[in-house]
């Protein structure tokens, strides 16, 4: 699994609406903070550069539609289920990951 | 009561449901956003404060009177509003639906569709990497997240969704390093003709906005890849008209050639397709008010490609011809009016579709080793090898080359595709055919598929 590093800066840039309350989640293993109202994509895309690898080639991706029609954006949340980042909103605590996880919860 | 389904609350499922709970009837409205609106009036979610003349511009107030409107028929229970609601099928005189609990089986007499659309794109070498994005996203990013999608952003396709985006960002303080218009001078000018005639108001507006675009823009640009590493984009390469190359630093790119409309539920429903030359792409057969056949209609962008207001006027037309179809009374003056109004929209729509046409020459010369599937990495030459074997047909070539068989469902590669094969065979893409639409037409966790939500009656 390739790792966002602590120095990578975020692809996004905030315009507008920044006082919101803020909101704590993880990424692999970093802990970030989002905005409450922030998409998914836009919480981890504020702190890094993309959001998982390609499945059929070796560039990243980070979304591509942001309106639920290219499944470009799935992400894996750690208790298994998956969720498209562009149409999910963050919630305090989420525990998100940019790959499937290595082992999977067992009954 | 007769149960009419609407699919979207955008301008045009918003008035469908309007003239429809107006004669008396509660409709089920279906949509996938969290707030209705569609994708042009999208509302950032609650507890955002920009006013809506930062979000819609000269716009705001047909945004609001659509939202006040659709807000009035939930507050009043005149209508059964699904937000967050995907269909995935229909079946039966059903439609599957997917909703955050599960899977909900919502049975209709009537459907009304009014899905919309999503940018129509072609592959530019390099499109696959993190940070290259549709104009559509840029817009729903900075309208519904106050976000810019990166820190230097170069905006490169075709249509009045490239200018306007392009000036929402420079107004809301983006960096746009450059505007990259695929269409050349001459067809602008000769399309532009057609547009004043049409709409004179609407297309001096985006004079204006093009204007202040400065030399940011170009026009006839020929777009020959994205520069990257890892982290995504570090600069676009293009052609000028004269045939000048240069090299754009960005970190970011958006694209998008007008729109493909969204019709995967109209084929699942039995629609027949025509070709249409003016979109370069294939659009449900109706009549004049959206009808497809008796209890099937269509509105908005996903049957006919004439933007907001136009769908505003689909939206209404569409629902009266549902009421006749039903036995209601229905308005002759008013049904002809908005086919007038319709008619001089669709004016306005073939000579926009003609001053940013679709960029044929490019596609079709796309480098072998460029990826057109971006769902799998499947480049240009993949699918050109192929057809010896799968010969030109689309859903055969599919098949082999698995072009317009990933996640997107074919939504970003399928017109593209065609042209390469169109290229290849020597043949126009109207002969290629089109790819059968197969449900579910969104996917489907598994879990949620098999947790059936209540049943309605």
């Amino acid at each position: 699994m390739s790792q966002a590093g602590p120095t990578e800066t975020g692809r996004l840039q905030r315009l507008a609406e920044a006082d919101r309350p803020v909101l704590a989640f993880t990424f692999g293993e970093r802990t970030l903070f989002g905005l409450q109202g922030d998409t998914v994509l836009t919480a981890i895309l504020a702190s890094a550069s993309s959001l998982r690898d390609a499945e059929f080639g070796p560039e990243r991706r980070a979304g591509f539609c942001l309106m639920g029609a290219c499944q470009d954006c799935w992400l894996w949340q750690e208790n298994g289920p998956r969720l498209r980042a562009c149409s999910t909103l963050l919630q305090e605590g989420m525990r998100l990951h940019p790959a499937p996880p290595d082992r999977w919860p067992g009954p | 009561m007769t149960r009419v389904l609407i699919v979207g609350a955008g301008p045009a499922g918003i008035r469908a449901a309007e003239t429809l709970v107006a004669a008396g009837l509660c409709p089920v409205v279906v949509d996938e956003g969290a707030r209705a609106g569609g994708q042009i009036y999208r509302r950032p979610p609650e507890g955002f404060l920009r006013p809506p003349r930062t979000l819609y511009g000269s716009e705001a107030g047909k945004a609001m009177n659509l939202h006040e409107t659709f807000d009035a028929l939930v507050r009043d229970r005149q209508i059964d509003y699904h937000p967050r609601c995907s269909v995935l099928g229909l079946q039966d005189g059903s439609a599957q639906v997917l909703s955050p609990d599960g899977v909900l089986s919502l049975p209709y007499d009537c459907l009304l569709l009014a899905p919309g659309a999503t940018d129509r794109l072609a592959p530019v070498p390099g499109w696959q990497m993190a940070g290259v994005y549709t104009l559509g996203a840029a817009q729903i990013a900075l309208k519904s997240q106050g976000v810019a999608l990166g820190r230097r952003i170069v905006l490169a396709g075709s249509g009045p969704l490239l200018t306007l985006v392009a000036s929402q960002l420079i107004g809301a303080g983006a960096t746009v390093a450059a505007v990259l218009d695929t269409a050349p001078w001459r067809a602008q000018v000769r399309g532009g003709i057609g547009m004043t005639l049409a709409r004179p108001g609407v297309t001096l507006r985006g004079l204006r906005l093009r204007a202040g675009l400065g030399r940011r823009y170009s026009a006839g640009v020929n777009l020959t890849g994205i520069e990257g590493d890892g982290n995504g984009p570090a600069a676009i390469t293009w052609r000028d008209a004269g045939g000048r190359h240069h090299r754009t630093a960005c970190d970011t790119v958006a694209l998008g050639w007008h729109l493909r409309a969204e019709t995967a539920l109209a084929d699942l429903a039995g629609a027949e397709f025509a070709w249409s030359d003016t979109w370069a792409q294939w659009l449900p057969r109706t009549d004049m008010a959206g009808r497809v056949q008796d209890g099937l209609y269509l509105a908005g962008d996903g049957m006919h490609l004439l933007g907001a207001d136009g769908a505003e006027i689909a939206g209404r037309l569409a629902a009266r011809a549902c009421l006749a179809d039903l036995g209601h009374p229905v308005d002759a003056a008013e049904q002809d009016g908005d086919i007038r109004r319709m008619r001089r929209m669709a004016r306005f729509a073939k000579a926009v579709a003609s001053a940013f046409p679709w960029p044929a020459e490019m596609v079709r010369a796309v480098p072998d080793d460029a990826v057109l599937c971006r769902c799998e990495g499947i480049t240009a030459g993949e699918l050109r090898r192929s057809l010896s074997l799968s010969g030109t047909e689309a859903n055969r070539a599919k098949s082999l080359s698995r072009v317009g068989m990933g996640r997107c469902q074919g939504r970003y590669c399928q017109i593209a595709g065609a042209e390469v094969m169109a290229a290849q065979a020597g043949c126009d893409p109207a002969s290629v055919g089109r790819l059968r639409s197969q449900p579910p037409v969104r996917p489907a966790p598994l879990g949620l598929l098999a947790t059936r939500a209540d049943s309605r009656e």
